[in-house]
C-alpha cells in the first residue's frame, strides 16, 4: 500500500543505492579508508546548484536570525500596529509599499518586511524540528520492525499502511483537532505524527536486507545484544538514506507548517508566519498585492532552495540515481 | 487475479478498521468534552453541558459507542453530525462530487501535461527545451498550493476581470449535471492549481523512464524494422515506461486528496477537504471520521487499481 507526501519522496530514493559507492578517483595520492558519508559530501561541494541553494539557505537563516536586527533598523516591531496616512487609512485600508514601510503594511498597520523576517524565524524553527522528529521516529520504528520481525513487525507494518492511507495534510489537520491548544512545539510533533510512517516504511526495507549480512552474524556471534546490534551494527548502514530523506523532505515539513497557519489550524497569532500572512491577505489580494507577495516569495524561495539542496544531496550520496532536475 | 483481488481487498477492510478504531482513540484520547462545552454555549451552567454530553452518547463506554458505530456502519450508516443532526452520508454525497471533479480533472491535465513534457524531453535530452521543461518543473514542484491557487486568482481572475475580461469567477462550484460549461469554468483555475504542482513530478519521471526504455534493444529492433519514429515512441517506448508513472499516480490519489483541502480553501470550493476543515475546527466527530473513512477508501482502491494497471501495461507482470 504505498501513498503519502513522503512516498513522493522515497520514489527518489532508490532501494539498496546506498551500500557501496565506487573507490576514488585516480590521482588521490595514498590510500585512505574513507567512509561514504565524506565522499558524499565531497560531490556535493562540486556541485554548483546544491552551493548556490546552500548559499540561499544561509540567507535566510541569517534574515530569520537578525529579525529583530531588521525590527531596530526599521524601528517597527513585529506586532505594533501603526496608524496613520503612512501604515493604515482611516478606512483600514493596508498601505504600498514606501520609504517607511519598505514591503508596505498589512491590514492591521503591522509592517511587513519586519513580519516577514520574523515568519523565517517560524517556517525554519518548525520545519527543521519536524524533520528532525520525523527522521528520528521514522528510523526508530523502522530499525525495530525491520530487525525484529514477527509479531512487532505484523502490528507495525498495519499500522503504517493505516497512517499511510490517510491524505497526510487531512491526518495532520486531525492530529491538531485532538490536541486543542496548539503551539509552535507541537505543530512539529503534528507534521512529524503524519510523517514518520513513510520515513519508517523507507527504513524497514533497508533494515530487513541487512539482518541476514555476514557482519551481523559476525556480532551476534560474539554475543552483541540485539539492541547493541540495532545501533551499533545496523544503524550507521541506514543513515546515508536518513540523510538524504531528510534534505528531502525539509522543504515538505515547510509548506506543512505555512498549510497548517494558512487553514488556520498551525501557530496561532498574532506571532508573524508566512502561512498566516498569506491566509489574511487572501481577503485583501485585490487592493494589496504585497500583503500576499512579500510573504509568498519568500515561502517561495524558501522551499526552492530546499528543493535543490535536497536533489544535490540525494545526487551526492547516490551518484547512479538520476536527478529531479536536469543540472 | 480473482484471489489476488480479493486478498487485498480483505487487507483493505482491515486497514479500514484500524483507521476508524485510530479515529476513536485519537479523538477520545483527546478531549471529547470539549464538544460539549462548545455546542453549549458560552453562558451554560455545568448542567446543560452535562446533558448536551449525555445527549450526544458520549457519556456511554468507548466501546459501547464504537460498536454501535460499526453496527451502523456495516447497514450503512454513518450517523449524523452534531451541530444541525444532517446525516452524515448526506454531507458527503453533496461534497464528495465536488472534490471529485476537481481530483479527476486535474488528473487528467497533469498526467497529459507532464507526462507529455517528460516525453518529449527525453526525445531531445540535455537540449534547451528539455531544460527549460525541467526548470519550469522545478519552480511548480516548489510553489505551495495555495501560494500558486491565489496567484492564478489575482492573475486570471482579477487581473483579467478588471480589465473587462469576466473569463474566470473567483469561487463557487456549479453541478456538472445543472450546467457543464458553467462547471468548467468554475473548476479551470482549481484544476489547473492542482495538476500544475503535480505535473513536475510526472515529467522527470516519464522523463527519466522514457530514456531508460529508449536505450533498450527492442526500440533498436522497432527502428531496423522502418517503424515510423512516432510509432516507435509510443507503441513500443511509452507503454513500458509508464509503469512507474502509474505507480506515482497511485500514491499521488492520496496527495491530491490532501491538495484538494488547500485548493479548496483558495477558491471556496464545499468538497470535501472544505468540509474537513470545518468539521475538524467543530471538532465534529462524525463528519471527520466519515470523511477519513472516504478518503482512505479510495486510496486504498486506487493502490489496488494501480496494481492491476501494472498487469494491462506489461505482460510479464503476474499478479498473485
Amino acid at each position: 500500500m504505498t501513498q503519502g507526501i513522503g512516498d513522493a519522496i522515497s520514489s527518489h530514493v532508490s532501494e539498496g543505492a546506498f551500500e557501496t559507492l565506487p573507490a576514488n578517483a585516480p590521482g588521490t595520492k595514498a590510500i585512505e579508508g574513507r567512509s561514504p558519508v565524506s565522499l558524499a559530501f565531497d560531490r556535493l561541494r562540486r556541485d554548483r546548484g546544491a552551493m548556490i541553494s546552500l548559499g540561499l539557505i544561509v540567507a535566510i537563516i541569517v534574515l530569520a536570525i537578525a529579525a529583530p536586527g531588521v525590527a531596530a533598523l526599521t524601528g517597527h516591531g513585529p506586532n505594533h500596529q501603526y496608524r496613520g496616512l503612512d501604515a493604515l487609512s482611516p478606512s483600514g485600508q493596508p498601505h504600498a509599499p514606501s520609504t517607511t514601510f519598505w514591503f508596505g503594511t498589512d491590514d492591521q498597520g503591522r509592517d511587513i518586511l519586519v513580519r516577514t523576517a520574523y515568519g523565517a524565524r517560524i517556517s525554519l524553527m518548525v520545519g527543521i524540528g519536524a524533520t528532525l522528529i520525523t527522521i528520528t521516529a521514522g528510523t526508530v520504528v523502522g530499525l525495530l520492525t525491520g530487525y525484529f520481525g514477527g509479531i512487532v513487525d505484523t502490528v507495525l507494518a498495519r499500522i503504517i499502511d493505516m497512517v499511510l492511507s490517510i491524505p497526510y495534510l487531512l491526518f495532520a489537520i486531525a492530529l491538531v483537532a485532538i490536541l486543542g491548544h496548539i503551539n509552535m512545539w507541537l505543530v512539529m510533533v503534528v507534521i512529524a505524527g503524519a510523517g514518520w510512517a513513510s520515513v519508517a516504511r523507507i527504513i524497514r526495507g533497508q533494515v530487513i536486507s541487512m539482518r541476514e549480512r555476514e557482519y551481523v552474524e559476525a556480532a551476534r556471534s560474539l554475543g552483541a545484544s540485539d539492541w547493541r546490534i540495532i545501533f551499533v551494527d545496523i544503524l550507521p548502514n541506514v543513515i546515508a538514506p536518513a540523510i538524504v530523506f531528510a534534505t528531502l523532505l525539509l522543504p515538505v515539513s515547510v509548506v506543512t507548517e505555512a498549510a497548517l497557519s494558512y487553514l488556520g489550524v498551525g501557530v496561532p497569532p498574532p506571532t508573524a508566519d508566512w502561512g498566516q500572512m498569506i491566509s489574511s491577505a487572501q481577503g485583501l489580494y485585490q487592493e494589496a498585492w504585497w500583503y500576499l507577495f512579500f510573504p509568498g516569495i519568500a515561502l517561495l524561495i524558501t522551499t526552492l532552495a530546499f528543493n535543490i539542496f535536497g536533489d544535490g544531496v540525494r545526487d551526492a550520496f547516490d551518484p547512479r540515481s538520476d536527478r529531479l532536475f536536469a543540472k | 487475479m480473482i484471489r489476488f483481488l480479493a486478498r487485498r481487498l480483505a487487507l483493505g477492510v482491515v486497514v479500514m478498521f484500524l483507521v476508524t478504531i485510530a479515529v476513536y482513540v485519537m479523538f477520545f484520547a483527546g478531549n471529547a468534552e470539549n464538544i460539549a462545552h462548545r455546542m453549549a454555549g458560552r453562558q451554560a451552567t455545568p448542567d446543560v453541558v452535562r446533558r448536551v454530553y449525555d445527549n450526544l452518547g458520549l457519556n456511554r463506554p468507548i466501546l459501547a459507542q464504537y460498536g454501535h458505530f460499526v453496527w451502523r456502519l456495516l447497514h450503512g450508516d454513518l450517523g449524523r453530525d452534531y451541530y444541525h443532526q444532517v446525516p452524515v452520508t448526506t454531507i458527503l454525497k453533496q461534497a464528495a462530487p465536488i472534490t471529485f471533479s476537481l481530483a479527476i480533472g486535474a488528473a487528467v491535465i497533469w498526467l497529459v501535461l507532464g507526462v507529455s513534457a517528460g516525453v518529449f524531453s527525453s526525445v531531445r535530452p540535455r537540449t534547451l527545451a528539455d531544460r527549460a521543461f525541467t526548470t519550469t518543473a522545478l519552480f511548480f514542484y516548489s510553489i505551495p498550493v495555495f501560494v500558486l491557487g491565489l496567484t492564478l486568482l489575482y492573475v486570471f481572475f482579477y487581473q483579467l476581470t478588471v480589465h473587462g475580461l469576466a473569463i474566470f469567477p473567483a469561487s463557487g462550484y456549479v453541478g456538472l449535471t445543472s450546467n457543464p460549461y458553467e462547471w468548467m469554468r468554475h473548476l479551470i483555475l482549481p484544476w489547473l492549481t492542482l495538476a500544475l504542482i503535480s505535473a513536475a513530478a510526472y515529467t522527470r519521471l516519464s522523463r527519466t523512464s522514457m530514456l531508460e526504455v529508449l536505450g533498450e534493444d527492442y526500440i533498436r529492433t522497432a527502428r531496423a524494422k522502418g517503424l515510423s519514429e512516432r510509432r516507435v515512441i509510443v507503441r513500443h517506448g511509452l507503454r513500458s515506461a509508464l509503469a512507474p508513472v502509474v505507480t506515482q499516480f497511485g500514491v499521488d490519489v492520496a496527495t491530491a486528496l490532501g491538495g484538494a483541502i488547500l485548493t479548496e480553501s483558495v477558491f471556496g470550493l464545499p468538497g470535501l477537504g472544505y468540509e474537513s476543515v470545518h468539521a475538524i475546527n467543530d471538532q465534529d466527530l462524525p463528519v471527520i471520521v466519515g470523511i477519513v473513512i472516504v478518503a482512505a477508501a479510495a486510496v486504498i482502491l486506487a493502490n489496488i487499481a494501480v496494481d492491476l494497471m501494472y498487469a494491462v501495461l506489461d505482460p510479464r507482470v503476474r499478479l498473485h
